[in-house]
């Protein structure tokens, strides 16, 4: 860890493609950080060419073929790799779409609470006085609830379903942003290259997004990292509660929740869903990790 | 000292207000009418309904309505629940201790085991035991404990038959609560082999809510040993031929506490949020069940208390970990 985190002063390079370079220097060092982009990576070209390699339409049910084992247990079928749920749909081909859905609510999420997190941060820090309090202590309210439990009740609110669902944990995420946001700016905001900025008559607007947000980006893409893993577990919890993606999607969290009472019986239908979940969201925090040792040496592992 | 906590709690008081008017709102943002939601009835003539819309005081003002609301959680009055007409506050009694049980339990797991892998890996650095530890470390943050809880299941009560599936004791035994941890009460009551029923019950639980606890504890532990064994004072206790045990156990083990306890000040949150999937799954009889089912009957005033009470709970716990950070560490108390 220390080793890594020498050098790495804020990035003076003129050219762009070196400071590109010199960050995935960094990266490339942790082994970990590497194989999470790489099983990343796949991830993403599963989830985008899913109706190419899913062997089967993920809602179709093949009728008398219930809870099928895998096929290289005793009973199982060669046409269904991974076996088939309790309404005898195959496994694989619904795992397979289910990347589609994880990926899709970890950017959603991402997006959502970046975006209002950036902007309240920048006018809690940029401004300060009652805006800075106003915000501050709603983020406050907001950290206050486990965040499992704020966005159960939300959902319970809005109603059942995914989009609920993403908006809910979106909302319980962006706090973490906000507060990031506002420190990075406060700590920024008296820097000499902003004052010379204002006296050369910029204003408001160009002052906090083009001259002071770029300098707060590091520790950002680190927490946006761990959100993105925060939110598809989130997803998948709700999901798992019946709260979050409805049946029949194949939402990973979801499929877990209609397995739940085959856990004896078939054991494979509770296996592979939560496995998929798992790698997911290791696969993330592996980046994150070594996101956080290459862009921003000052934060240490915790 | 004493200014320290009144500072702390003068610093709360904006955000408990918020925390009432969240769950004040909470029933009225609900789809359909609040009041019939409240009442849990469908289909009532006007006549009742002026009833209920009298007994719920939603023919008073927005304010005069908050004001009463308030009134109320002083008086200890959090409403009735709709599915079984108790006071609410009254089942939260009950239920909780089950939780605090089950929490502690997790807390303990995690600390007892956490603290010694973070400072094995932090003494064994860069070698393949602490790549392996944080690897597992890794694995284990990143779990999805609903999946976790459900394996355990599977493998321990399904296949070898050691665990019991869900529950807190197994049905041959009663006895009354005394303390409300069962661990405590089965003890008091004598009878033969309760105590090792709850034992067996509380495992794969404590297991399944320790795991994240556990994790960050262990890497926390890591980095903040080996941040303290760069320092001065552990450079010149090993120069003064102090043991390779004492430097690490004493010298750096002490300073490098104060970070690690408040990240478990931290952890009660995921603690509690945990709380309602591990509950869940072996169904524990706790508040983080009560919430879910509460959910689903739509008790919306179970659901509206517990997520008060919870947050109430969550705003003590981290003030007291808060003065108790104060305490150990003397420099935040001057900032």
């Amino acid at each position: 860890m220390a080793d890594t985190t020498t050098e790495i002063a804020p990035i003076v390079s003129t050219k762009r493609f070196s400071g590109i370079r010199e960050f995935w220097h960094y990266f490339a060092q942790s082994r970990g950080a590497v194989l999470g982009l790489i099983i990343f990576v796949l991830l993403i070209v599963v989830a985008l060419i899913a109706p190419l390699i899913a062997p089967h339409d993920p809602n179709e049910q093949f009728k008398p073929l219930f809870l099928l084992p895998p096929s290289w247990a005793p009973g199982g079928d060669p046409r269904f790799l991974l076996g088939t749920d309790p309404v005898g749909r195959d496994v694989l081909s619904r795992l397979i779409y289910g990347s589609q859905f994880s990926l899709l609510i970890g950017a959603i999420v991402v997006a959502l609470s970046v975006a209002g997190g950036i902007t309240l941060g920048l006018i809690a820090g940029y401004f300060r006085g009652w805006a800075d309090v106003v915000i501050m202590r709603l983020m406050d309210l907001i950290l206050a609830f486990p965040p499992l439990l704020l966005a159960l009740v939300l959902v319970t609110v809005l109603g059942p379903g995914l989009i609920n669902a993403m908006l809910a944990i979106a909302l319980t995420l962006q706090p973490y942003f906000a507060r990031l946001v506002r420190a990075a700016v406060m700590a920024e905001k008296n820097r000499e290259y902003v004052i010379s900025a204002r006296l050369a008559g910029a204003g408001h607007f160009r002052l906090m997004l083009i001259t002071i947000l770029p300098n707060c980006l590091a520790p950002l893409i680190v927490q946006a990292t761990l959100c993105f893993s925060d939110a598809i577990l989130a997803a998948a919890a709700l999901g798992f509660l019946g709260l979050g993606a409805q049946p029949p999607t194949p939402e990973w969290g979801t499929m877990l929740a209609n397995a739940r009472e085959f856990i004896q019986r078939a054991p494979w239908v509770v296996t592979f869903p939560g496995l998929c979940i798992l790698v997911t969201v290791l696969a993330i925090n592996l980046i994150g990790d070594g996101l956080r040792d290459a862009l921003d040496p000052k934060l240490k592992r915790s | 000292m004493l200014r320290f906590v009144l500072n702390k709690l003068a610093l709360i008081v904006p955000t408990l207000i918020g925390i009432t008017i969240c769950a004040f709102g909470f029933v009225r943002l609900l789809p359909g009418d609040p009041i019939l939601a409240l009442a849990g009835e469908h289909g009532v003539t006007p006549e009742r309904y002026e009833i209920l819309k009298h007994q719920f005081g939603f023919d008073q003002p927005i304010w005069m309505q908050y004001f009463g609301y308030i009134g109320g959680i002083l008086r200890g009055d959090f409403g009735t629940s709709i599915e079984t007409h108790r006071p609410v506050i009254q089942e939260f009694l009950t239920l909780f201790p089950a939780t605090i049980e089950l929490s502690l339990c997790a807390i303990i797991f995690a600390i007892v085991l956490g603290i010694p892998v973070g400072i094995f890996a932090a003494t064994r650095r860069g070698t393949v035991i602490d790549q392996g530890l944080m690897g597992t470390a890794l694995v284990g943050y990143s779990m999805p404990i609903f999946w976790w809880g459900l394996l355990l299941i599977i493998f321990f009560s399904g296949l070898l038959h050691w665990t019991p599936v869900s529950g807190r004791i197994d049905v041959r035994y009663f006895f009354k609560p005394v303390t409300g941890l069962m661990l405590i009460d089965s003890l008091i009551s004598g009878q033969k082999g309760a105590f090792q029923s709850v034992l067996s019950h509380l495992i794969l639980p404590t297991i399944v809510l320790g795991t994240i606890p556990l994790a960050v504890i262990a890497r926390q532990t890591r980095s903040a040993m080996l941040e303290v064994m760069g320092e001065d004072y552990v450079r010149t206790a090993r120069a003064k031929g102090l043991r390779r045990v004492r430097v690490v156990g004493v010298h750096a083990l002490r300073n490098a506490l104060i970070p690690v306890v408040t990240t478990i000040g931290l952890q009660i949150g995921t603690l509690l949020a945990g709380a309602i999937l591990t509950e869940t799954i072996f169904a524990w009889p706790g508040i983080g069940k009560w919430l879910v089912d509460a959910i689903f009957k739509r008790d919306y005033v179970v659901v509206q208390s517990s997520l008060l009470l919870v947050a109430l709970v969550v705003m003590g716990v981290n003030l007291v970990v808060d003065v108790l950070y104060a305490v150990i560490n003397p420099r935040i108390r001057v900032q």
